[in-house]
């Protein structure tokens, strides 16, 4: 760890203006930032607390939809009578994440933005073109079995690790900022996230001192909701693969569809052709096959990883068993 | 002095007739309160007098190379450092080994390789200060590929106890074999992943040296730091009190160990260094990678007539050790001709060496693999075919069994499982996604005697005391050392004080090999044997007539508390147990049975183990309590061993990539179902005085071929390359 700077924001605009000199980090719950700083992946000069700012609520929306604090825990916000009730697919991804301790811990804002667990990435030894930009990337030809199959690049093969983004993803969250500048923006989780391409240091939109506020959810979906992870142990293992689903059948037919993936790209992944298969169709195996090739039209394996593309399918079609059978 | 080779059997230890009736007892561990309040001061935490400094040590980013130069200017500018040492000749290049290689930091054997060590006033500062120093190595080619390099395999050194063996005509056999099976099973590096990392503190007084630490095996450490900075024993005293965890990766001294007595030698000041985690993958020895081939023949009874298993592994430029993995197979079952082999591959890579039960941990997995799939071959059950091999003398030697109870483990271990229950075809039950199916596994561990030596006193207030440098590494050893000298001297537990984990005291055999708890229950029962004849002398009495029972001697009409007894010197014994020709004598081991239910997921491949049970024959069982944390702990590293365990090798730089315990699995909570543990105890006189046989590694041994054999007869899906891990599993499930 290098020497830093440390300040305690008391306000967010007053978080924004320090956040956005060069070289400064927010701290949250610090579970992802700390580890990384102890290793020097990440080197920031400055970090401004954020901790102890009023962003703690989970309050529900003109629109009978949620707004969610940045601060609130993901233990908190996986418990939330709401929570519970309208989107338990959020509930069960934000219980399938990390464990308890970290859960207390960990914030929603801080999250979003959790970097990528690609071993090469932690590995300051290592070549690494999100950490160290055009390094290379050890990834690509070396082990990589929990890399990704969708939206990589010829520099960075990472995943997201995030379970909360993912049924977030499926949830159309809208993410709410303050600029130093005392704007706000609000940001589709949609577009939030970026494609590595030649930049895979830069992972979201977000710009310097740019702090995130709130989540914001829409009114409960309508359907059936499910959240299903596989991985390499029974607890505290990031995803293989993993599926957000909102699935609402009407009259023999499926009438909507989100789906989100997580461990399959550099960002929760949602592709709206895996819902167009799915929609206007009677749920069934051809429907169900139809959305996995949608889903991995553009799937590429490297070598460790290439389990994933019938690990996917595979899951990818018990989900939607799970979601529609019983509601014809 | 009561000492005693195991030539013949001990004609009887008071600490196994006594009427106490605390031996075997599931007692709460005596040292259980200081851990969970945090009061335990293990090594790092240990204050020590004088102005203590921060070590980190200083890393080799590469695998093979020579040093051209290391650049400390950057690192000595930061704010705390005291200083930046990478000129001693003593950091050793496999600074992990038993036994120091004085081999200086010149070149670079092993990825991340120990070169130097930053000391500063904080560990922070240190920890700053070692990232900055930058390390120009000239990278050579390595070697890092163990099948790659077969064709250069040695055999075992001549002094190995791993020499070839043939017995009858193997490949006749073979070739004559009614029914045949000839598989190949692979196990990738393991790494001990103890809870609590190496960590050392060393202080210099007047030329004497002190270190706390995190060690198993006090003389072993001792020796190897006298000879690396050559002073005499006297003046090297190893404290180590309590371990979080060794599992054979501190059987000699860690890397930090040297550092942190160089530091405090150069400042004359005391040192403290803890390694880091990643630190440790690399620079503590490793498990082997294994590639085992197991070949078997059988009549059509499905009596085996061939065993064959042969060994290919890896192993450090300078490392000794070859692990032994054929050694279950030596001693499990009958067949008239056999073979076993061992080669070793060398790699650039840090030195192999014991983890966890070496040898039969990854020995059985591939042994009791093959094993089920040849009953299937020959179409018994599993457990008759195993009772069919069943040898009246050891199969490879021809010694008499000490004591081997395995069938029954076999049977007792069915009836309470529910054994009947398995389909025997694999696939047929079905809960929802879950494939259901049931695992049985042989259990065998060689049995060890080392010299361990123990002194107890018998106080003038009438309690007592034992010393010795034995080492508690989690497993009970303070509270069943209690129990003995307790049932031995007629004391409650609470009036045997225990101290170890100190050189100050007399040598112990340490932790390690499953040996402890008979070296250390047998020196302290002849420690007592002393004791019991001074007080008979005292008693006037025969020490056959006396009675020693809560704190009183107890002989025809009389009934004397010690403390009227002692009077104001203590009474004093001091035994040692070595071992003798009962060695050559007897075939030695403990044995069990394992077994496993699990479920396997159709969709995922995703494995859950839901109940276990592994039933025990190690002899004299000294605690109950204990012994069962020790065994559901075996079983548990066995379920890692199935599913989880892989150091990945990246074969073109020499680093293991998943070299944290995030993605490093081992078995999380979520992943250990109920665990049934049943001792069929029976103490083995053959074996030691007192009859205890090894358990620790007993219970790591076949659990692990239990859950794979579960998942076979769950889903159909035989897998050989371990960890059984869900994308080898669904590579042959049929499709959604």
């Amino acid at each position: 760890m290098k020497l830093f700077d440390y300040a305690r924001a008391d306000s967010p605009e007053a978080a924004a203006r320090d956040g956005a000199l060069a070289n400064v980090k927010f701290i949250a719950g610090g579970t992802n930032l700390l580890d990384l700083m102890k290793l020097q992946v990440e080197t920031p000069e400055k970090l401004v607390d954020i901790s102890r700012l009023a962003l703690n609520e989970v309050e529900e929306t003109e629109a009978g939809g949620l707004r969610i604090g940045a601060l609130v825990p993901n233990a908190d916000l996986a418990a939330h009578p709401k929570v519970t009730a309208g989107y338990p697919v959020l509930s069960r991804a934000l219980l399938a994440g990390a464990s308890g301790q970290l859960r207390n811990k960990a914030s929603t804002g801080g999250n979003l933005l959790q970097r990528t667990r690609c071993y090469y990435f932690y590995d300051p030894a290592s070549a690494c073109n999100k950490r160290d930009p055009g390094s290379g990337c050890p990834a690509k030809e070396g082990f990589n079995r929990i890399h990704a199959i969708l939206g990589t690049s010829d520099q960075c093969i990472a995943t997201h690790p995030s379970d909360m983004a993912v049924a977030m993803r499926a949830l159309d969250a809208v993410i709410v900022t303050l600029k130093p500048d005392g704007d706000k923006r609000r940001i589709s989780i949609h577009d939030f996230y970026r494609l590595p391409g030649d930049t895979p240091d830069k992972e979201t939109v977000l710009e310097p001192g740019e702090l995130i506020t709130h989540v914001e959810l829409p009114a409960p979906p309508r359907g059936r909701q499910l959240y299903r992870k596989v991985r390499d142990r029974a607890s505290y293992a990031f995803a293989l693969v993993s599926v957000a689903g909102v699935i609402a059948v009407e009259d023999g037919k499926i009438a909507s569809a989100a789906l989100a993936f997580g461990g399959l790209g550099p960002m929760p992944w949602r592709n709206v052709d895996v819902e167009d298969a799915l929609v206007g169709k009677v749920p069934g195996t051809a429907a169900f096959e139809a959305a996995a090739d949608a889903l991995l039209a553009d799937a590429k394996g490297y070598g460790g990883n290439d389990f994933k593309i019938p690990l996917v399918r595979r899951t990818l079609i018990a989900c939607l068993r799970d979601l529609t059978e019983g509601t014809a | 002095m009561a000492d005693y080779r195991m030539d013949a059997d001990h004609p009887g230890v008071a600490a196994t007739r006594g009427v106490q009736n605390v031996l075997g007892k599931p007692l709460d561990r005596i040292d259980g309160v200081a851990k969970v309040t945090g009061t335990a001061p293990y090594g790092y935490e240990r204050r020590v007098e004088g102005d203590i400094a921060y070590g980190f040590a200083i890393t080799a980013p590469a695998a093979k190379g020579a040093v051209r130069n290391i650049d400390t200017d950057a690192a000595r500018a930061l704010p705390g450092v005291i200083d930046i040492i990478v000129d001693d000749p003593r950091i050793a290049r496999q600074a992990a080994a038993f036994a120091p290689a004085a081999t200086g930091n010149d070149r670079i054997d092993h990825w991340d390789q120990v070169i130097g060590v930053a000391v500063a006033e904080t560990f922070e500062a240190a920890r700053a200060a070692a990232r900055a120093v930058v390390v120009d190595i000239a990278v050579e080619e390595g070697r890092y590929d163990t099948l790659a390099g077969r064709n250069d395999a040695s055999p075992p050194p001549k002094d190995s106890r791993l020499q070839d063996r043939t017995i009858g005509d193997f490949d006749g056999a073979m070739a004559d074999g009614e029914i045949t099976l000839d598989q190949s099973y692979s196990t990738p590096n393991h790494v001990h992943a103890a809870m609590e990392p190496h960590a050392s503190i060393a202080r210099w007084d007047d030329g004497a040296l002190t270190v706390w630490s995190s060690l198993q095996i006090l003389s072993n450490a001792r020796n190897i730091l006298a000879q690396a900075f050559d002073l005499p024993h006297d003046k090297v005293r190893v404290i180590s009190p309590y371990i979080g965890g060794g599992f054979g990766g501190k059987g000699g001294i860690g890397p930090e160990t040297v550092l942190a007595v160089i530091a405090a030698q150069k400042l004359g000041r005391p040192v403290k260094i803890a390694m880091t985690r990643q630190q440790l993958f690399h620079n503590v020895y490793r498990r082997t990678d294994t590639h085992q081939r197991l070949r078997l023949a059988a009549d059509a009874e499905g009596r085996l007539t061939a065993l064959g298993h042969d060994s290919l592994l890896s192993q450090g430029p300078d490392g000794g050790f070859m692990e032994p993995v054929a050694l279950g197979s030596l001693g499990l079952y009958g067949a008239p001709a056999r073979r076993f082999t061992h080669r070793v591959v060398t790699l650039d890579m840090v030195m192999a060496g014991a983890v966890r039960a070496p040898g039969e941990a990854v020995g059985m997995l591939a042994l009791e693999s093959a094993m089920d799939e040849m009953a299937e071959k020959v179409g018994l059950d599993p457990i008759e075919f195993r009772k069919r091999n069943e040898p009246e003398v050891d199969p490879t030697t021809g010694k008499p069994f000490s004591s081997r109870r395995f069938i029954e483990c076999l049977e007792t271990g069915a009836e309470r499982f529910g054994w009947d229950r398995r389909e025997a075809t694999p696939g047929m039950r079905r809960e929802g996604e879950w494939l259901i199916g049931m695992g049985v596994a042989g259990a065998f561990r060689i049995n060890l005697l080392v010299t361990g030596k123990a002194r107890v006193q018998l106080m003038p207030d009438g309690t007592a005391t034992v010393e010795t440098d034995m080492t508690d590494i989690g497993t009970g050893t303070y509270t069943v050392t209690a129990q003995v000298a307790g049932e031995a001297l007629g004391l409650p537990v609470e009036q045997v004080k225990v101290a170890l984990g100190d050189t100050a005291f007399p040598p112990g055999s340490g932790s390690g090999g499953s040996f402890g708890a008979a070296a250390t229950a047998s020196s302290v029962a002849l420690a007592c044997e002393d004791i019991v004849a001074e007080l008979a002398k005292r008693m006037d009495a025969d020490p056959a007539d006396m009675t020693l029972k809560d704190g009183h001697a107890i002989a025809g009409n009389r009934r004397v508390p010690f403390s009227e007894l002692v009077g104001s010197a203590p009474i004093e014994g001091l035994g040692t147990i070595e071992q003798g020709r009962n060695a050559e004598t007897y075939s030695q081991a403990a044995y069990g049975a394992q077994f496993a239910e699990v479920a396997v997921n159709a969709v995922t491949g995703e494995v859950r183990v839901r109940r276990m049970l592994g039933v025990f024959d190690a002899g004299r069982i000294l605690n109950y309590k204990t012994a069962h944390s020790q065994a559901i702990g075996g079983m548990i590293w066995g379920i890692g061993y199935a599913l989880h365990e892989d150091a990945v090798l990246d074969k073109r730089t020499g680093q293991f990539v998943n070299h944290d315990l995030g993605e490093y699995h081992i078995p999380a909570h979520a992943d250990v179902p109920p665990l049934d543990v049943l001792f069929l105890e029976e103490p083995d006189l053959h074996a030691n005085p007192v009859g205890v046989k090894g358990l620790g590694e007993l219970s790591i041994s076949g659990a692990g071929a239990a859950v794979t054999n579960a998942i076979y007869n769950a889903c159909g899906v035989r897998v050989r390359d371990f960890p059984l891990t869900l994308d080898k599993i669904i590579a042959d499930l049929p499709p959604v």
